[in-house]
């Protein structure tokens, strides 16, 4: 039980102190992503903000990109991704997988 | 009704080879269907809150407070299962032995069970709270309540079963090696939830990945396949982990080992780690 005292210090929610990462805005729209190419630059980490704007909760999901989230409807929410090797990394939204999908690029 | 019932499956699968395993490594604590019981309806029943919740939770910590969350429950089951497998490791061999000390058993067994109860609804919790929102956001798109909620029974039902054939092949195995395979699988498991625990810290931006990722299996073994997602429930089985999901996995299985170890060893340091 001594993991407890470890675990409560990682739960704080002490803010990152590196420099803040670019910011890659991406939109949930009638269950696709727009756009659905998103280009970013190799070797750095980038802050996807996805707002999903219809009603229903959506989950952003990459096996590739190693990376799954809720985002509520009509909410805003943030996923760090990178820094990645130069490559495509396909996502989907896992609610509504046959219309909403969408690729990383990283070049 | 079929997507509903697909993602149900999905989801409620991971719990339902936990609770599994889980019953099988419990089979001799008496009291034990009582204590699952309760632990899968707190954990519905936390899985409904935190989907109404949904919105709020997300905005907390600075957007972050999914991944938190998350790695809090995954860290709680982790610390839950390294402990049942430690108090396993000190009581098997006196379970196997036989009555000459069930009455013990039976009060040091009660604490067992009450983190046996947590763990189970932690689980619960997890899975259920993805579901929640899912079938919610299903039934809002037009899909009739009955459709989805008849698609849900019947993702929820193949779940269950898979964790019900996992339970029932775990009570086939000699009670000689009974303990040990559990405790293996229970080892497994807390160790993927511990690197899945790194992840959300890493997608949070809490932890660095470190190198990432570490390898790429994912041409061999893709984390689609059925072996694949098998391997992910039953073991964490990445294609691409990070190193710093290769750590907490690997720091994960040691920690547990070496308490499992001194706690079987005779009680010559006073001081376990
Ligand atoms: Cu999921």
């Amino acid at each position: 039980m001594r993991r407890l005292p470890l675990l409560a210090l990682l739960c704080l929610p002490f803010a990152a102190a590196a420099a803040d990462p670019a910011e890659i805005p991406l939109t949930i729209r009638n269950h696709r992503f727009e756009p659905a190419e998103v280009r970013i630059p190799a070797g750095q980490k980038v802050r996807l903000v996805v707002h999903n704007q219809d009603g229903t909760p959506e989950e952003f999901e990459s096996h590739e990109l190693n990376r799954e989230k809720v985002i509520p409807g009509g909410a805003k929410a943030s996923i760090f991704i990178g820094p990645l090797q130069a490559g495509k990394y396909p996502f989907f939204g896992e609610f509504n997988e046959a219309t909403a999908r969408g690729v990383v690029i990283a070049e | 009704m079929l997507g509903a019932a697909i993602i149900v499956f999905r989801e409620s699968l991971e719990a339902a080879l936990l609770i599994g395993i889980i019953a099988a490594a419990a089979r001799t604590l008496p009291g034990r269907n009582r204590w699952l019981s309760a632990g899968v309806a707190a954990g519905v029943m936390g899985a409904l809150i935190v989907a109404a919740l949904a919105g709020r939770i997300a905005d907390m910590a600075d957007g972050m407070g999914q991944e938190m969350l998350n790695a809090c429950i995954l860290g709680l089951a982790v610390s839950m299962l390294a402990w049942h497998n430690i108090w396993m490791a000190r009581h098997a061999r006196e379970m196997v032995a036989g009555a000459r000390a069930i009455v013990r058993d039976v009060a040091d067994g009660r604490r067992e069970l009450s983190a046996i109860m947590v763990l189970v609804a932690m689980a619960v919790l997890r899975e259920g709270s993805e579901t929640a929102l899912f079938l919610y956001s299903l039934a809002s798109e037009g899909e009739s309540a009955g459709q989805v909620l008849a698609g849900g029974a019947l993702g929820l039902a193949a779940g269950a079963g898979v964790g019900f054939a996992m339970y029932a092949g775990l009570l086939r195995v000699p009670v000689r090696r009974f303990f040990g395979v559990t405790a293996a699988l229970v080892l497994l498991l807390a160790a993927g939830m511990a690197g899945q625990m790194a992840r959300f810290l890493i997608q949070g931006d809490i932890l660095p990945p470190l190198a990432n990722p570490l390898w790429d299996t994912s041409a061999w073994l893709s984390a689609n396949s059925p072996a694949g997602t098998l391997l992910h429930v039953l073991a964490g089985y990445d294609p691409r982990p990070s190193a710093m999901q290769a750590l907490f996995y690997l720091g994960t299985v040691a920690a547990i080992a070496l308490g499992m170890f001194l706690a079987r060893a005779p009680a010559r340091s006073a001081t376990p780690a």
